[in-house]
């Protein structure tokens, strides 16, 4: 079975910064050194960070990460 | 009065051990997930038990932090104090916008990045508190010689709080947190603590060092009444909390020797095991408390405009719905996704700190002690049963 890629959207304005990105997929999440708000790394990660990447989008406190599905992409 | 007042529940309390929340509250989450709960004011709200209704109303902007608009669900002296917006900087009752601007001036502060940068300083401190313990030799009560200091000296160090002021500190905030200090002594620490602060902040400005208190002053953006504010909320914060973690932590593990020795012959297990106890222990007894904006239907229930309500994080953590065998201590089972840190705008700015902390601790305080065990049968260990957040009084250790 072929995995579809992953397209990753974050909102900043959003983001309260708990660092919990970060935390689960650090290769793809990072913190902005002005005011810890989420900087993307890897807007279409790999498919061995897939798994922490969507527990980083079930993660977040205030829902400003957004993974979804590009299914042309595979 | 109508029907729905004489249901109304009272807030359980009473535990039948140690590590097990009031039992009330289980059956509650079975049957009534979303009760009327009535508050010692008189007035009725709610109380929400289950993981999914507690998760969704923190992530809902129509329930609100603000103080004026929240209620306290067991007898709180200071209720008059609560009926008052909150002081300008103490942003955790607060909605956005004001909310996002004060944490927003904190946020960099508190980045994965930073904490662990943090680590080396933390390790120093755990190592300097193990030496004293060792030297004074057993027994020795853990929660002060170990679970207090060391988190009082680390926010102390993040905020440039004097080494020599922190025990004044450490006394008032004790009698803030305690539910049965009487309301003048309360008045009276809440005055101390604050008038401590301002002194703080008159140093930071007269002499900025490399600390977070010294960046809020020098930025400029906030007053000194928000200052002191902020630096007493995070001091108060960053320092009851975890010390609790650490002492309950330790007796969790003490008591249960099968995941003490898992822990200890598998380090890589600590990042694991922090978040496990976290979810166990789940020590923030009473809340979080929000206020409906405008009627919200949650779980079949209607929750009406201005009705209070107070989520039980440790019910929620315990919900098997959501978590495999909930009450059982595993620290390699999956432990994330535990509602101990908040959830939405409000979630923990100092969460990763608390792990980075705990992370250190616990495995270095059990590599020094390799045989640590209780100086007292395990039904003597005293527990702060009345206070909002849970731990030990005091845990007597051997090694």
């Amino acid at each position: 079975m072929v995995e579809n890629a992953l397209r990753v959207t974050t909102d900043t304005a959003r983001c309260i910064g708990a660092g919990m990105c970060v935390l689960t997929a650090p290769e793809v999440f990072d913190q902005s050194e002005d005011d810890g708000t989420v900087v993307l790394l890897d807007e279409s990660p790999p498919p061995g960070s897939h798994a922490d990447v969507r527990r980083a989008e079930r993660l977040c406190p205030s829902g400003a990460i957004s993974v979804r599905e590009d299914p042309g992409t595979a | 009065m109508t029907e729905s007042h004489a249901e109304a529940i009272a807030f359980p309390f009473g535990r039948p051990d140690p590590f097990t929340p009031p039992e009330r509250l289980a059956a509650l989450r079975e049957e009534r997930p979303v009760a009327r709960m009535a508050y010692p004011d008189g007035r009725v709200g709610w109380l929400v038990t289950s993981y999914s209704a507690v998760r969704s109303i923190l992530a809902d902007p129509r329930f609100s932090s603000r103080r004026e608009l929240l209620n306290v669900p067991v007898p709180f002296p200071l209720m008059q104090e609560m009926r008052r917006p909150a002081d300008p900087g103490m942003f955790i009752r607060m909605d956005p916008p004001d909310h996002t601007r004060y944490r927003r001036l904190l946020t960099a502060q508190f980045t994965v990045r930073r904490m662990k940068q943090l680590e080396p300083r933390i390790h120093e401190i755990t190592e300097e508190r193990l030496d004293a313990m060792e030297k004074a030799g057993p027994p020795q009560d853990l929660v002060r010689e170990f679970a207090l200091p060391i988190p009082s000296l680390v926010i102390c160090e993040l905020l440039g709080v004097p080494y020599s002021d922190r025990e004044e500190f450490q006394q008032a905030t004790a009698v803030l947190l305690n539910l049965e200090s009487a309301v003048e002594d309360i008045r009276a620490a809440v005055a101390r603590v604050a008038a401590f602060f301002a002194r703080l902040v008159e140093l930071k400005r007269a002499e900025p060092a490399d600390d977070l208190l010294s960046g809020l002053v020098t930025g400029g953006e906030l007053t000194d009444e928000e200052l002191g504010n902020i630096g007493f909320l995070l001091l108060a914060a960053g320092h009851e909390t975890t010390a609790n973690m650490l002492g309950l932590g330790t007796f969790a593990l003490l008591q249960h020797p099968e995941q003490l020795a898992a822990l200890r012959a598998d380090p890589s297990l600590a990042d694991n095991a922090v978040e496990e106890l976290l979810r166990y222990l789940s020590i923030i007894h009473i809340g979080p408390i929000r206020a409906a904006l405008e009627d919200v239907e949650v779980d079949g229930e209607l929750i009406r405009a201005g009705e209070v309500v107070t989520l039980s994080v440790q019910a929620a953590n315990r919900d098997p719905s959501r978590f495999t065998d909930p009450d059982r201590l595993d620290i390699t089972g999956p432990a994330s996704g535990h509602l101990t840190f908040g959830h939405g705008l409000h979630q923990c700015l100092g969460q990763q700190l608390a792990r980075v902390e705990m992370r250190t601790a616990f495995p270095m305080l059990f590599d020094r002690f390799p045989d640590l065990r209780l100086a007292v049968p395990a039904q003597e260990v005293r527990m702060r049963d009345t206070m909002s957040i849970y731990g030990v009084r005091e845990l007597p250790v051997r090694w």
